[in-house]
């Protein structure tokens, strides 16, 4: 715990491994964060990088080869759940911590009316008659905006559009008023009005119920509308932890500043995108050092003989970079090219 | 809302179940045959016109339209027809119980084997392998040897045969069902292990199971029937249309119809099972009704 108001979540030296045919996989290597209460985290960063593990681990349902081998996820007032038991886990689960996820067209189960499976995510935690927990459901889909919920609580998951059944896992998830909400890219698979529409929601729902929100995305749009704070991850490893309008401002990691600029935006018309050349690492044969070195354009010599570590470059924010070393002086400046790794 | 279309409407112009099943004519006919054989089952004490046990020895294997026995007389002037009706009875109780234990057994089996996985799936796995190894008629006549003859170990027999059907189809649904977002989504929201097998995996393979279980049917009465045939399911006095068939063929050359009848009440029966299942399986699955 910090000695700040104690975080509803905080993560400490996660590792998750997945035992794979051609070696150990550290998909998510040494991570740690914290989320305050009431607060919105983002966890950003490219596909494979380790967000969706990141939140798999802290609710406990890494599937096998996967394994968390090390660290901590102590939630307020349940202790770490990492030592938690699969019967603990499952009163967890759902109660005090919910999980959203991408695919609102699959996450519903096919052959139940809509209402009955709020109702059941309801009774899993609370003692409610079936009657009661009806009315909990058709409150929750008033509350996520779906009109007419009575009627509409009598829906199979096919009879609504992607947006409507996002809301309805929304309300599932928030049925039991959650303290902590898990939101593994819960706009991704909707198209950009309805996406604004759900992340409104969500925040509308934040403000109101105080949960707070780990909300995992690689979209910056998404995470400049809704979070507060951002962690950006790379390769397993969070490369920079900051306040939102600090990280838009400037940027102190390099893999940072490189997602800001390949953001398309209005006054780059006709221009090619900015992109960050190559490719993510393979976890299995990651390079030495610096795992970001080989596509950084101000990679140098240090880069590539020890791991940077994450250090505080301004009040709240840190970064995982030897441009902000504690001895970070850069020899004649990054951009020095007698000092450039070749990748 | 813009970004939805009434549900009501959609839905009201979609067909149901029956009417998908009703304009398929094979299927129609296959549940006409299965109907007429539950007809007889039911109804065989208000139908029959005599005692299927009622022995007249004057009137000895009469044909087929003799007065006062519709289908005729057996080898021991026995009416055929309360015998066809009261045959109908043991002849489905004994396929009916064996498809519902098969069914029950094999499910969980293949549920608990594909949804577990690891040294659980091995252990059922192999021993229904074990169970396939064996020509499936070897396997009844096994355990009939074992058990002795008679029609509860003769319906044992035949469940235990028809194990590895089900076992795998329901292994194959909760392997790839265990997999789906709405499984880990309800993970998620602190659902345990029973729930999700049971609510989630065996609830969505329930139109799969419908189908898998009426073709087992007539897979079951062709089993029956046949360990009747020799001697091995129902005893005598009760008999199944396997055992009638088996009487009657001493007498094919001077009256067939002791033999012919309850053939033809089999081969109905099991094409009705047949045609129906097929029916089912098209009108419960949309995706193979569109291609």
């Amino acid at each position: 715990m910090t000695g700040r108001d104690t975080p509803v979540l905080s993560v400490e030296g996660l590792c998750t491994d997945f035992h794979t045919h051609a070696g150990v996989v550290h998909a998510v290597d040494d991570v740690s964060f914290s989320v305050g209460p009431g607060e919105i985290l983002g966890l950003v960063g490219e596909s494979g990088c380790g967000k969706s593990v990141t939140s798999l681990s802290v609710m406990g349902l890494v599937a096998p080869p996967g394994r968390v081998a090390a660290g901590k996820a102590v939630l307020a007032g349940h202790g770490d759940l990492l030592q938690r038991s699969a019967n603990e886990m499952h009163a967890i689960r759902g109660d005090a911590i919910a999980m959203i996820f991408q695919e609102p067209m699959t996450s519903l189960n096919p052959v139940f009316r809509i209402g009955a499976q709020i109702a059941e995510a309801f009774r899993l935690h609370r003692r409610a008659s079936r009657a009661e927990a009806m009315e909990r459901a058709i409150d929750m889909l008033a509350l996520v905006g779906i009109p007419e919920p009575a009627k509409r609580a009598r829906s199979y998951p096919h009879q609504l559009s992607g947006g409507m059944r996002q809301r309805v896992m929304i309300a599932m998830a928030m049925v039991c008023d959650p303290e902590l909400l898990l939101a593994d890219e819960p706009t991704t698979a909707l198209d950009v009005t309805v996406q604004a529409q759900i992340l409104d929601l969500m925040r509308d729902l934040q403000a109101e119920k105080g949960s707070a929100i780990l909300l995992i995305t690689h979209d910056m749009g998404v995470i400049a509308e809704t979070a507060k704070r951002v962690a950006v991850m790379y390769a397993g490893k969070v490369v920079e932890e900051a306040p939102v309008e600090a990280l838009f401002a400037e940027a102190a990691h390099p893999y940072t500043r490189g997602l800001l600029s390949s953001i398309p935006s209005g006054q780059a018309r006709g221009k090619p995108l900015n992109v960050i050349a190559g490719l993510v690492p393979n976890l299995l044969h990651l390079p030495t050092g610096c795992r970001f070195r080989a596509r950084c354009p101000m990679a140098f010599g240090r880069c590539a003989e020890a791991e940077p570590p994450l250090t505080e470059v301004a009040p709240g924010h840190k970064a995982r970079c030897w441009l902000h070393g504690d001895s970070a002086a850069a020899p004649d400046g990054p951009g020095s090219a007698a000092e450039r790794v070749e990748a | 809302m813009t970004d939805t279309v009434d549900p009501i409407s959609v839905v009201a112009s979609e067909p149901s179940l029956l009417q998908r099943l009703a304009a398929n004519r094979l299927a129609v006919f296959g549940a006409g045959l299965v109907l007429i054989a539950v007809l007889m089952a039911v109804l065989a004490p208000v139908l029959a016109p005599y005692d299927p046990n009622a022995v007249d020895s004057v009137k000895r294997l009469s044909p087929i339209g003799t007065a006062g026995h519709l289908l005729g007389t057996d080898e021991l002037g026995r009416d055929m027809l309360s015998r066809m009706l009261y045959g109908a009875r043991i002849t489905l109780a004994v396929a009916l119980a064996a498809t519902a234990l098969a069914m029950v057994v094999g499910t969980a089996m293949g549920l608990i084997s594909g949804y577990l996985l690891g040294w659980t799936d091995t252990l059922i796995m192999r021993f229904v392998d074990i169970l396939m190894a064996f020509p499936y008629f070897l396997l009844a006549l096994s355990v009939i040897a074992v058990l002795g003859p008679g029609l509860l170990n003769g319906m044992l027999a035949v469940a235990i045969v028809n194990l590895p059907f089900f076992a795998r189809i329901m292994r194959g649904h909760a392997l790839s069902l265990r997999e789906s977002d709405y499984v880990l989504a309800s993970q998620g929201l602190g659902a345990g292990h029973w729930r999700i097998l049971f609510h989630h995996i065996l609830l969505n393979s329930v139109s799969t199971l419908i189908v898998a279980t009426t073709i087992n049917i007539g897979w079951m009465i062709t089993a029956a029937a046949a360990l009747s045939f020799l001697g091995l399911g129902v005893q005598p006095p009760t008999s199944d249309w396997g055992t009638m068939l088996a009487a009657g063929r001493q007498y094919m050359s001077s009256a067939p119809h002791v033999a012919a009848i309850p053939g033809f009440a089999i081969f109905f029966t099991v094409l009705g099972f047949n045609l129906l299942g097929d029916g089912l399986r098209d009108a419960l699955d949309p995706r193979l009704g569109e291609a």
